[in-house]
């Protein structure tokens, strides 16, 4: 039973960083209709940036807020090369972002090296009801519940988040009103790129960071994404952790090989259930 | 004074042109009707006055604030209607809709309700209530009618005249429905295949016998 509770605990402290790289794709797509697969690529670049500039010798924290906003910053530039030429259609986009991936690998690997990196997160464990779990986990999880919250707030609550929604909601009439789209898809792009920095960072202390990581974290956040059909940040935050539940379990009792599979299951899963109701991802109105 | 003025306009799609030299101009407070068959280019006038289309030759001039209400509400549907006006008034600092509450008092029961599930009538209110939000001088509505029941668009009509009589609004009516156009306005044009046929008085387009065929059914009484 204990053994159960740990890996449950530490389920959803890996399945936070799926979800906060689902929900940036989440952001993106919502804005843009872009699924940026760069996002996981994103993700190892804060991983990296935090340890280099760690190990330079900046403070926990100062060196971590850095790398995020590395991120935010790489993923602006994502978005420039994507969507800031007027008249990319979606689909030719998402081919562009695949392409940045691959060549944020070259990119990776000329800077940090091809050997898996990572540095200390919050030392020692945690007793919980007789489960032993990292503390490091525990302090995934109080990021980003709060992360999750203040995003929730700011897509409700403000302004510039109703403006992000509308162009969601409506692009032609987002442009009526004078909302500027495609400034509002980079903003989208650079959220995206400091939700997945976010998720590297913070999963680099418990799951060493390779340049080909990505791949793994992408597609555990797509199908977190995928569960809220790309357009729901709160689905992505369950399917993140319901992902992430799934694999340690999985992989507790005996299956570690399996991890990628269950996402590849649930993914096909919900995307088959999902296209019997209606198309996952739908032509934009012209 | 024009507050919109376009003078010999050409827009083109591809080799297809929509737009063939069209001028048409509104006055400051001005009504003024644009009538025409399905296809005959409205929309793409309005989309260049907004400067959602590119015009190929000719100019288009807007003085002071133009607001859009576009054909089919084109609403942000999943957000409330007061959402819905607040993002009207995207461009500018003051966002306080009650002034938009005040003309249109409808929508005050119906602030919090999201913009997809109301009825048509009331969503065409919220669409004109957002384009208001921009303090506009110049209101350019594409199909006013189009999809509402006789009553809800007479119901809008008197809040037109009412804005265009105390606030000093200018409207520019794109409308399929010619009869209800030249009623309200004071002056019309009438395009078809994208040139203008015909301009003037709205009396004297009602009378004159190739519009009332064309568009009217017969002969009708002008408005105002």
């Amino acid at each position: 039973m204990s053994d159960l509770l740990q890996y449950v605990l530490t389920g959803l402290g890996v399945g936070c960083a799926y979800a906060l790289v689902g929900s940036g794709l989440v952001a993106i797509y919502r804005v843009t209709r872009v699924v940026n697969f760069a996002q996981g690529g994103l993700a190892v670049l804060g991983a990296m940036s935090a340890s280099t500039l760690l190990a330079a010798g900046l403070p926990h924290g100062v060196a971590e807020l850095l790398a995020v906003g590395l991120a935010a910053g790489a993923g602006l530039l994502v978005g420039l090369v994507a969507i800031g030429k007027p008249g990319t259609s979606p689909r030719s986009s998402l081919v562009i972002t695949l392409g940045l991936a691959v060549f944020g690998y070259a990119v990776a690997v000329l800077l940090w090296g091809d050997q898996p990196r990572s540095f200390p997160g919050l030392p020692g464990a945690v007793s919980l009801a007789g489960a032993r779990v990292q503390a490091h986990y525990l302090l995934v999880v109080a990021v980003t519940v709060p992360v999750f919250a203040g995003l929730a707030l700011f897509f409700s609550r403000t302004y510039l988040g109703k403006g992000l929604s509308a162009c969601a909601s409506n692009p032609y009439a987002a442009r009526i009103v004078g909302i500027n789209v495609t400034r509002m898809g980079l903003l989208a792009f650079t959220i995206g790129g400091a939700l997945g920095g976010l998720a590297g960072v913070l999963v680099t202390p418990v799951q060493q960071v390779t340049f080909d990581s990505d791949v793994a974290l992408v597609v555990n956040g797509f199908a977190a994404a995928v569960l809220g059909g790309l357009e729901r940040p709160g689905l992505a935050l369950a399917g993140g952790l319901l992902l992430g539940v799934g694999q340690t379990v999985v992989a507790g009792y005996g299956g570690a090989a399996y991890q990628i599979e269950v996402a590849l299951v649930l993914m096909l899963a919900v995307m088959i259930w999902r296209s019997a109701r209606r198309p996952l991802v739908e032509e934009p109105a012209v | 004074m024009n507050v919109a003025e376009v003078t010999d306009l050409v827009v083109r799609y591809g080799a297809a042109t929509a737009l063939d030299r069209v001028s048409l101009a509104v006055g400051e407070r001005e009504l003024v009707a644009l009538i025409g068959p399905n296809g005959a280019g409205k929309s793409t006038l309005v989309k260049a006055l907004s400067g959602l289309v590119r015009p190929a030759a000719g100019s288009v001039r807007v003085a002071g604030r133009l607001a859009h209400v576009p054909e089919g509400r084109q609403l942000f549907g999943d957000l409330t209607v007061e959402d819905n006006l607040r993002l009207g008034a995207w461009r500018r600092r003051e966002r306080d809709p009650a002034a938009v509450y005040e003309v249109l008092p409808a929508l005050v029961p119906l602030r919090r309700r999201r913009a997809g599930l109301l009825s048509g009538g009331e969503q065409q209110m919220v669409a004109i209530g957002r384009a208001l939000m921009s303090r506009p001088d110049l209101l350019v509505i594409d199909e006013l009618s189009l999809g509402l029941a006789p009553l809800v668009v007479a119901d809008l009509v008197g809040h037109l005249r009412e804005l265009n009589a105390e606030r000093g609004l200018a409207v520019l009516l794109i409308e399929q429905n010619a009869r209800l156009a030249l009623r309200l306005c004071a002056r019309g044009y009438v395009l078809e295949a994208g040139r203008i046929v015909t301009h003037g008085p709205a009396a004297e387009l009602a009378a004159s016998p190739r519009v009332a065929r064309a568009y009217l059914g017969g002969p009708v009484e002008a408005g105002t």
